[in-house]
């Protein structure tokens, strides 16, 4: 009883990381212009596919692939946030749904013809596969690892949050947009380079999570609908309420799956369309 | 002093109401072209009988996109969730069938249309409070935990392998159905006929000109004391039971119901159907609908990835250049026409 519960709390805090990861990028873009961005799980699965064709085509090792592919998809999305995106700041939701809806398509499709549809994997080093020895039990190595990157970026993000001018800066204008806008920052800007980060981040974890539940060019899709029901619980635009809301879906349904296997995905939506229902704004969102 | 200047506009009264009253008639009048569509229809169905099939589904999604119109393009509603109805619709007529053996066709549309309001009313009474990215999540949150329930319980509904085996009785018990789907067009023509001046009523009404009014100003209508949630609610309610017609149609035509009718995908289609025509002016859902479809026909055969990413390319660019352009396009065409 005690061994299900700590694997249970172990596999969703490694979910859980996996969910901050892609999402917190997400939630400060749309905290920021509040640009519905449905594209960013297709950008997630660009950064997984990128992955695989480095390990297994260049030879890249595991590591420096994750690396590679968070900051040549943090590049491109720059050339698509310049071209696509830059006229929909402050259009209509509908206008900024279809397009990333769109996009989200033209991706899925590119990937689909380059790659096909079945399930890509990537093959992990010697260290990263396997189960560790924590003193009381052993734990999958590769799980621990995704808990490592996330806290190591979890305490990166928390510094450049709260401690440097550029944060201070991006949470003055999740706040109150105009107003720091009329102060001289220059939202746009913050806009970009968080749009940058944000997608950077979403590869890095589409990267991980080939690991964890195989790569197909759905995955643009099926996983989007996750990082949206975190940044919507979580409250668009802040770093704690994303992490908080990243734990409390991905233990809940991690729970869930291993308690009632048949309900499978049903309490993640349920959890976050309680909070959603009591919280419109988000944990920690406003209004 | 003050009743002077008042009189000359209290007897201009009547006659700006009169006026008013004249204009909007006049703005809902039917138009000879109007006709042009129900024509196109019965033409199609002499100029290409085998392919009846496909005309049916055409008609379903037409059916489906004008329910969403209703939603998005009157009462400016944007959900990403509404196959939910879809869904519910073709579950209904799909399970009287086979679990209840009742097999009549129309008393299944009317019990379709009646779940889905039902559903309808339910889940607009809660969502339709939120606004943002919060209804765009609730929205696709209960279309995919409806699927989840399908799942749930696999001896009633079928689980994932859906339910096949729906067969319907003869069409008020005289017209059968044969391989081409003549009867099946037919149907689903004369259903879309009824509803579509159903909708094109209630557009034109004054419920109608209130959900214009809040589409363009809501915090205006609410100063007016337009009662705005049951107003979205009630409209929520008519389309899901649309929708839910379309389902149903869905179901009876195709011969089976699975989970995939909630899938995140048909949501999307049939907005990208709607943006393709036009929102808001009722023929979108006719003209979105039959490019979809034939496109879809046509581009799927060479490949399907082909098709997604024409599909993809055709929503950037009809966001990017027509309904948001970043250039004036009169101005440019002047200029150029100007010969500068």
């Amino acid at each position: 009883m005690a061994n299900t519960a700590i694997s249970i709390l172990f596999d969703g805090v490694a979910y859980a990381m996996f969910l901050f990861i892609v999402s917190v990028g997400l939630s400060v873009t749309m905290g920021l212009m509040g640009f519905v961005n449905l594209a960013h799980g297709a950008f997630a699965m660009a950064g997984g596919y990128l992955v695989v064709t480095a390990t297994q085509t260049w030879g890249v090792p595991f590591p420096l692939a994750l690396v590679i592919a968070a900051v040549a998809i943090g590049a491109i999305s720059i050339v698509f946030e310049r071209t696509l995106y830059a006229g929909l700041y402050g259009a209509s939701e509908l206008d900024q749904v279809l397009m990333t809806i769109g996009l989200t398509f033209m991706m899925i499709a590119a990937i689909t013809y380059f790659y096909g549809p079945l399930p890509e994997h990537v093959r992990l080093p010697d260290y990263l596969t396997g189960e560790i020895n924590l003193g009381f039990r052993s734990f999958p190595t590769y799980r621990v690892f995704i808990i490592l990157i996330g806290a190591a970026l979890l305490a990166v993000l928390w510094y450049g949050f709260e401690r440097t001018s550029l944060g201070a800066n991006i949470r003055a204008a999740v706040d109150n947009a105009r107003m720091a806008q009329s102060i001289g920052i220059d939202v746009a800007r913050l806009f970009r380079i968080s749009f940058a980060l944000g997608s950077g981040l979403a590869a890095l974890g589409g990267g991980l999570a080939i690991q964890l539940f195989g790569l197909t060019p759905s995955f643009a899709i099926l996983y989007l609908v996750f990082f949206l029901l975190v940044v919507a619980a979580g409250g668009s635009g802040t770093l704690w309420g994303t992490l908080i809301a990243a734990l409390v879906l991905g233990i809940c349904d991690t729970a869930g799956k291993y308690l009632y296997a048949d309900a499978g995905g049903f309490f993640i939506y349920a959890v976050a369309v309680a909070i959603l229902l009591i919280k419109p704004a988000g944990l920690y969102g406003r209004g | 002093m003050a009743a002077d200047s008042l009189t000359p506009a209290a007897a201009a009264l009547p006659q700006a109401r009169a006026r008013a009253a004249q204009f909007l008639a006049a703005r809902h009048r039917l138009r000879p072209i109007e006709a042009l569509p129900w024509l196109i229809a019965l033409a199609a169905f002499f100029i290409f009988p085998e392919r009846m099939m496909l005309g049916s589904q055409a008609l379903i999604m037409i059916l489906f996109a004008l329910s969403l119109d209703l939603i998005l393009g009157f009462a400016g509603i944007v959900t990403l969730g509404h196959a939910a109805f879809f869904g519910i619709g073709a579950y209904t007529a799909g399970l009287l069938i086979t679990r209840l053996q009742w097999t009549e066709p129309i008393t299944g549309l009317l019990c379709a249309a009646a779940c889905a309001a039902l559903g309808g009313v339910l889940t607009g009474w809660v969502l339709l409070r939120y606004r943002g990215l919060a209804l765009l999540v609730l929205t696709l949150s209960t279309t995919i935990m409806l699927q989840e329930i399908g799942n749930l319980v696999p001896d009633f509904t079928g689980g994932y392998d859906g339910i096949p085996g729906v067969t319907v009785a003869p069409l008020f018990g005289t017209f059968e159905y044969d391989l081409y789907g003549h009867t099946y067009y037919l149907y689903a023509l004369a259903v879309l006929f009824l509803l579509f001046f159903l909708v094109r009523r209630i557009v034109y009404s004054p419920f109608g000109q209130a959900l214009a009014g809040i589409r363009e100003n809501v915090a205006r209508m609410h100063a007016l004391g337009s009662p705005v949630h049951w107003r979205l609610v009630t409209t929520y309610a008519i389309a899901a039971a649309i929708a839910g017609v379309a389902g149903a149609l869905f179901a009876q035509t195709n011969g089976f119901v699975t989970l995939g009718v909630f899938d995140f995908e048909r949501s999307a289609g049939v907005m990208v159907m709607l943006i393709l025509g036009g929102t808001g002016w009722l023929y979108g859902a006719f003209i979105g609908a039959v490019l979809y479809m034939v496109r879809e026909n046509r581009l799927s055969a060479v490949s399907p990835e082909f098709w997604q990413f024409g599909l993809g390319a055709v929503l950037v660019i009809v966001v990017l250049l027509v309904r948001r352009p970043r250039w004036d396009w009169a101005k440019l065409w002047q200029r150029v026409a100007g010969g500068r």
